[in-house]
């Protein structure tokens, strides 16, 4: 993994995105349903009439707007994430902001709450940022400035903690609400309207904009703090951006699709291997890996068992699983 | 990691979390311990299955009934009966302390059905499934309590209403109707619909609709919105528990419905939902379940001189 100069890298970054846009583009053609493409595009028949076009429009378009929103953003959460603990098997979910988000996704659930902009999405945001306000007070509150060590058993703790909360809520809740809880966790991309995405995108506009700058700084992190210290980087800025801005765009992903598992490892892993490890190729091309992968994964989970949609964190997991093992064999 | 262990628990407790509406084929049978002889008509019965509860309070046998699950609501006399937990946490210490001398058991509770056996106590073990075991269950509950008479008048009263029922419908055109039994609150996301097998499907069939999800061959599947404009249903039923859903969440919840305009039952504005546990619980009010159903789908054959269709 000798890290590749800049300049040989970017036709991989720019293959990654080509990737991108090919399962944007291709996913709304696939589905469960044949739908002629004459009359998605046929201007002469009042949309309100046209069944085609409104699966094409309203369910798959959506839909792979989403997947491409979540995989990319989870992603590029996980570089961000493996860079800031410098430890290669950290996920978007290792500090308790997916367990937040589902947490707050149960309570919306199980006590039918109503929030503006529909339901379970906002709840489970509120639960992200209540879990990223404490992970972040903890590590800060013993030590001045800020610890990763003590943000990762913070993170870890707090997880566990939310668990358990996740679990008295489900055990509150009746069988149904339960059953759908559940499934919840399992994620969903099926959006239904552009409300969630929009929801979630200024925080993710934010945190990229975040990543963007924090290409260089992770780079010289991962020498060691004191390493990037040396040469000039204001260590506690940079591992607190990193913190927040990865955070906020993990709940914001979690709030669109749930937590979808292992896409924030394994395209981080896959796309090192291909570019090496300077993240300023590693973070765009994760991200534009990331949306296509998870795009392409929601794209079987609808079609592989159609009518009957199979749960797009079970198509991530049972590709992400082995690949995981692989990794953690191939490390020791 | 929590993914795959989220993922197994799913797959492990699924099936029985959702059982109240959903799964599985059908049993009810009664099987006791080959030593134990049981009473001709059992005084102390524990119920953990609300349908079943409400057949014995119905047939007459509510006098019998000292333990309910803490889902009976129905009839109200059910409510005063000690609460012995459900599903997936029966309390079998408060049961046993009841003496029960006959325990009405759902089918995959395996744990709490193999301690019963060890405890002696008799069990009649249940699972919901079509229509017509509706029926068949009271009949064979009947001759069990030792109430066959009035459980055999129950179930044929049951079945010449819902026969009745059936006939005001019949002839008439069926509207291609999509059973909604849950979704997510406030959104049009998780929506789950019954399919082509249990009392759902069957209700509503013998209502005069035609299940949008009959060739599915399961209780329930989740439906993405795709599915849902290709099946382009007529209507769009709606099925919730009471409680959460009051009158002003309903008016509120069927709005979401427009983000769909190209189905027909939202350009038709036939979009109902009905927060009614008669259309939820497969017991001896099924035959007023369907009849609302069948209101709902033909509300001109239930007008006066509404008869022929």
């Amino acid at each position: 993994m000798t890290p590749l100069p800049l300049r040989r890298g970017l036709p991989l970054v720019a293959a990654c995105f080509l990737a991108m846009l090919a399962a944007v583009l291709a996913a709304p053609f696939l589905g469960s349903t044949p739908i002629a493409l004459g009359r998605v595009f046929d201007r002469g028949i009042p949309f309100a009439d046209n069944v085609d076009a409104q699966i094409f429009f309203i369910a798959r378009l959506p839909r792979a707007a989403a997947a491409a929103l979540v995989g990319g953003t989870l992603a590029a959460a996980g570089v961000v994430f493996q860079g800031l603990l410098r430890n290669p098997l950290a996920t978007p979910y290792t500090l308790g902001v997916s367990a937040g988000a589902s947490l707050g996704a149960m309570v919306a659930i199980t006590f039918n709450l109503m929030l503006p902009l529909g339901g379970v999405a906002p709840a489970s945001l509120l639960g992200a940022l209540l879990a990223v306000m404490v992970v972040y007070g903890l590590s800060t509150v013993r030590h001045r400035g800020f610890s990763t060590t003590v943000l990762l058993l913070a993170g870890v703790t707090l997880n566990a903690f939310f668990s358990a909360l996740i679990l008295f809520v489900q055990f509150i809740g009746d069988f149904a609400q339960t059953y759908r809880a559940l499934r919840w966790l399992m994620g969903d991309l099926d959006v239904a309207d552009y409300t969630p995405i929009l929801t979630a995108l200024p925080l993710v506009a934010a945190a990229f904009a975040v990543f963007a700058w924090l290409a260089r700084p992770l780079n010289l992190l991962s020498m060691g703090a004191d390493a990037a210290a040396t040469r000039g980087i204001d260590v506690g800025r940079a591992e607190r951006l990193a913190f927040f801005g990865a955070s906020l765009a993990t709940g914001a992903a979690v709030s669109v699709g749930g937590p979808i598992g292992f896409i924030g490892i394994i395209v981080p892993h896959l796309v090192r291997l291909l570019v090496g490890s300077d993240h300023r190729l590693v973070l765009p091309a994760s991200t534009f890996f990331g949306a296509a992968f998870l795009v392409a994964c929601d794209a079987v989970a609808r079609i592989v068992l159609a009518p009957i949609e199979l749960p797009v964190g079970i198509v991530t997991a049972v590709i992400g699983g082995p690949f995981f093992l692989w990794l953690l064999v191939r490390k020791r | 990691m929590k993914a795959i262990l989220c993922l197994v628990a799913c797959v492990a407790i699924g099936p029985h979390v959702i059982a109240p509406y959903v799964i599985a084929p059908y049993v009810a049978r009664d099987f006791s311990p080959a030593s134990f002889q049981a009473p001709r008509r059992p005084q102390r019965i524990v119920s953990l299955v609300p349908a079943v509860t409400e057949m014995l309070f119905a047939m007459g046998a509510g006098d019998q009934v000292v333990g309910v699950s803490s889902y009976d609501r129905h009839p109200p006399e059910a409510r005063t009966r000690t609460r012995l937990g459900a599903l997936v946490d029966p309390d079998v210490e408060r049961m046993l302390a009841l003496k029960p001398d006959l325990a009405v058991v759902y089918g995959t509770q395996s744990d709490l059905i193999s301690r019963l056996e060890r405890a002696g106590v008799p069990m009649f073990s249940y699972e919901h499934a079509g229509l017509p075991d509706i029926t068949a269950t009271i009949r064979r509950l009947g001759a069990r309590v030792g109430r066959a008479d009035e459980a055999g008048r129950l179930a044929s009263r049951i079945e010449r209403d819902i026969e009745a029922i059936g006939s005001r419908v019949g002839g008439r055109l069926r509207p291609r109707t999509a059973l909604i039994i849950g979704r997510e609150p406030g959104a049009l996301r998780g929506i789950y619909a019954s399919a082509g097998l249990g009392f759902l499907h069957d209700m509503l069939e013998t209502a005069g609709g035609e299940d949008a999800f009959a060739d599915v061959g399961r209780q329930n599947l989740q439906v993405s919105i795709e599915v849902l404009l290709a099946r382009a249903p007529d209507v769009i039923l709606e099925m919730h528990p009471p409680e959460a859903w009051t009158p002003e969440r309903i008016a509120r919840e069927r709005t979401l419905w427009r983000a769909l305009p190209a189905l027909p039952a939202v350009r038709n504005d036939r979009v109902y939902i009905l927060a009614d546990d008669v259309v939820l619980v497969p017991g001896p009010r099924v035959a007023q379940g369907i009849r609302l159903i069948a209101e709902t789908l033909h509300p001109a054959a239930f007008r006066a001189g509404g008869r022929t269709p």
